[in-house]
């Protein structure tokens, strides 16, 4: 079965003024559908430098990256949006809601993205908060809602155009353990009843038991990989 | 789906207010301005306009309506040669000294016609009629101007130059740009108002056989009269205009005033549009992460722009319309026409669009990887 995400020779070299960081140093990963991918390290070794550029967010330096079958590693700035748009779906450790828009609002935008409007919106954003157990909070603001809705609302939009690929940078980090875990059980069910292709970057040692596939990152390496 | 822009804007409603604020400053200062370049404009050349003349006979030189230089009326006579021409008259404007009943004094504009033809004579009548200008020592005056010429009714008694003067009608509308409110009269009487000699006028009112090419005439009567200048009215018309409102710097002031407004207002709705930006910096980036293109972000923004621009214009018009209204009694004529009114409001528009640049330049270069921090 071909990755829906699969990278070879990824390197990313920060220039920041005299001083350049090497994040990533040669990474070789395929990313599987219907599968958790678990990315563990320690702080600083890489592991959101090889989110973003997986999520088309960031370029790196050298190497290949394949979203979905498609090179993306030589497209521009112009067409990394619309790959973004159309394959991967983004839950943040921060949640990053729009605080002045209901949660069906929220998810409402990410269909206006893809040009769904109206009724059919409506309908789609309800059934989406309806599914991560949220059809009470149709109207209510971010601020009114825990940081265990927030997540939920978040993954919600994320789902909203439908992509291929969930990446998730620290979705548990701001939440408390149990709550977390209701998060890490959404995303292990998108993988395994509906075929996303997760990612999960985490700390939290209790995620690990959600991996259907454990990478370990140091220095910008690939350490080691379990099934 | 309620729009992001409207309800990032409403979300802090103390920057709004501030926005609007500036926005309305802006626009109700630019209205003004514009407004009062507009009534002093067309309060300048008003006499002219309605004169109802096609060519305008002067000495040679001559800048405007209100200061003029005597000459022969032997060229009534010349310009009377001409086959093209249906009518013409002598024509008087002079300032002159007017004595009110109480015994103050007061200046007035003498306006000198010939009140069987009327050409050059007051309009809107609201008392007396022109005929009544025949009789000797007879002035028609505008009702706006009673409690300055110390008037109240037909038939009271004043002095203009030391000469007897009788009121005989009220016009209604007919503003001075100056201070000196315009006094009608038979050309006859002003000679003796004005001391002018018998034999003189100060211009030549011309009107032209119905279908005859007026630009041909004013051509004519340039090469057959010697020593004038020959104008059509629209020309003298905007000679005066322009007169009054650049060389003395009337207009040049209020257009700068109005040029404030504008760059007071960029700067005030430009700095909150982009306090605005700032604030849902994070939104923005997000929005990028999640595929939004560049086009989809500026179009937010303007968005936020365009509904702080017509916020601010109902309100700014709301606030005009009463000082416009207003003005129509006090000392300097506003004037709100309806291409004003649509020319503010593209202003406007365009002013929050400009104000936007900032903002759409700061989104432009926000780094979407900034959504991976804390
Ligand atoms: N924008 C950046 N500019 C310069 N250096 C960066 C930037 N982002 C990350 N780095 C550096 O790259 C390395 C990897 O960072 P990161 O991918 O954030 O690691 P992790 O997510 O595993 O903590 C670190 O040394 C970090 O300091
Ligand atoms: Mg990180």
């Amino acid at each position: 079965m071909d990755a829906a995400i699969s990278v070879r020779g990824l390197e990313k070299v920060y220039e920041s003024g005299a001083a350049a960081a090497r994040a990533l140093d040669g990474v070789d990963l395929d990313v599987a559908r219907g599968k958790v991918t678990l990315l563990v390290g320690p702080s600083g070794s890489g592991k959101t430098t090889l989110v973003s550029i997986m999520g088309c967010i960031l370029r790196p330096t050298a190497g290949s990256v394949r979203v979905m079958g498609r090179e993306v590693a030589g497209l521009g700035e112009s067409e990394l949006p619309r790959v973004r748009l159309e394959h991967i779906g983004f839950v943040f450790q921060g949640f990053n809601l729009f605080p002045t828009l209901s949660a069906e609002e929220n998810v409402a935008l990410a269909l206006d993205l893809k040009g769904i409007r109206g009724s059919a919106a409506r309908r789609r954003s309800r059934d989406l908060l309806e599914q991560v157990g949220l059809s009470d909070k149709l109207r209510s603001f971010p601020a009114d809602l825990s940081g265990g809705q927030k997540q939920r609302v978040a993954i919600a939009r994320a789902l909203a155009g439908d992509p291929e690929i969930i990446l998730a940078d620290e979705p548990t980090a701001s939440l408390d353990s149990h709550t977390g875990r209701a998060v890490l059980d959404m995303m292990r069910s998108l993988a395994h009843d509906r075929g996303r292709a997760v990612v999960i970057v985490t700390h939290d040692s209790r995620a690990l038991e959600y991996a259907d596939r454990l990478v370990r990152i140091e220095d910008g390496k690939i350490k080691e990989q379990t099934q | 789906m309620a729009s992001l822009a409207l309800r990032n804007l409403l979300h802090d409603k103390v920057r709004l207010a501030v926005t609007l604020v500036g926005i309305v400053f802006a626009l109700v200062l630019i209205v003004v301005q514009l407004g009062l370049f507009l009534g002093f404009t067309t309060v300048t050349s008003a006499v002219i306009d309605h004169s109802g003349a096609d060519l305008w006979v002067t000495a040679v030189g001559m800048q405007n309506l209100d200061v003029g230089v005597p000459f022969h009326e032997r060229k009534l006579y010349q310009v009377r040669a001409d086959s093209a021409v249906a009518r013409s008259e002598k024509y008087i404007v002079q300032f002159a000294t007017w004595k009110r009943p109480d015994g103050l004094q007061e200046s007035v504009e003498v306006v000198g016609f010939e009140p069987r033809d009327g050409m050059g004579g007051p309009w809107n009548l609201i008392e007396g009629d022109l005929a009544v200008l025949l009789e000797p020592d007879t002035v028609i005056i505008d009702e706006f101007y009673k409690s300055k010429l110390g008037v109240r009714a037909l038939g009271e008694v004043v002095e203009i130059n030391g000469r007897r003067a009788r009121v005989a009608g009220f016009t209604r509308g007919i503003r001075s740009f100056t201070t000196s409110p315009h006094a009608f009269t038979s050309f006859k009487n002003a000679l003796t108002y004005t001391g002018l000699a018998e034999d003189q006028t100060v211009f030549v009112l011309v009107k032209a056989a119905p279908g005859a090419d007026v630009v041909a005439l004013q051509q004519r009567l340039r090469d057959s009269v010697a020593d004038v200048d020959v104008f059509t009215t629209a020309e003298f018309s905007k000679k005066t205009q322009d007169y009054w409102l650049y060389t003395t710097g009337a207009g040049v002031t209020v257009l700068i005033a109005a040029a404030m407004g504008l760059i007071v207002g960029l700067v005030v709705v430009a700095q909150t549009i982009y306090a605005t930006t700032m604030d849902h910096i994070r939104e923005f980036g997000t929005l990028k992460a999640m595929g939004a293109s560049n086009g989809y972000i500026y179009r937010v923004i303007l968005e936020q722009a365009g509904i702080s621009a017509v916020l601010g214009y109902l309100m700014a018009m709301a606030i005009s319309i009463p000082v416009v209204r207003a003005s129509q009694n006090g000392s300097a004529l506003i004037l709100l026409p309806p291409e004003l009114a649509a020319s503010i409001f593209v202003l406007a528009v365009v002013m929050c669009t400009t104000a936007s640049v900032v903002s759409i330049r700061k989104v432009t270069s926000i780094d979407p990887a900034m959504v991976f921090k804390g």
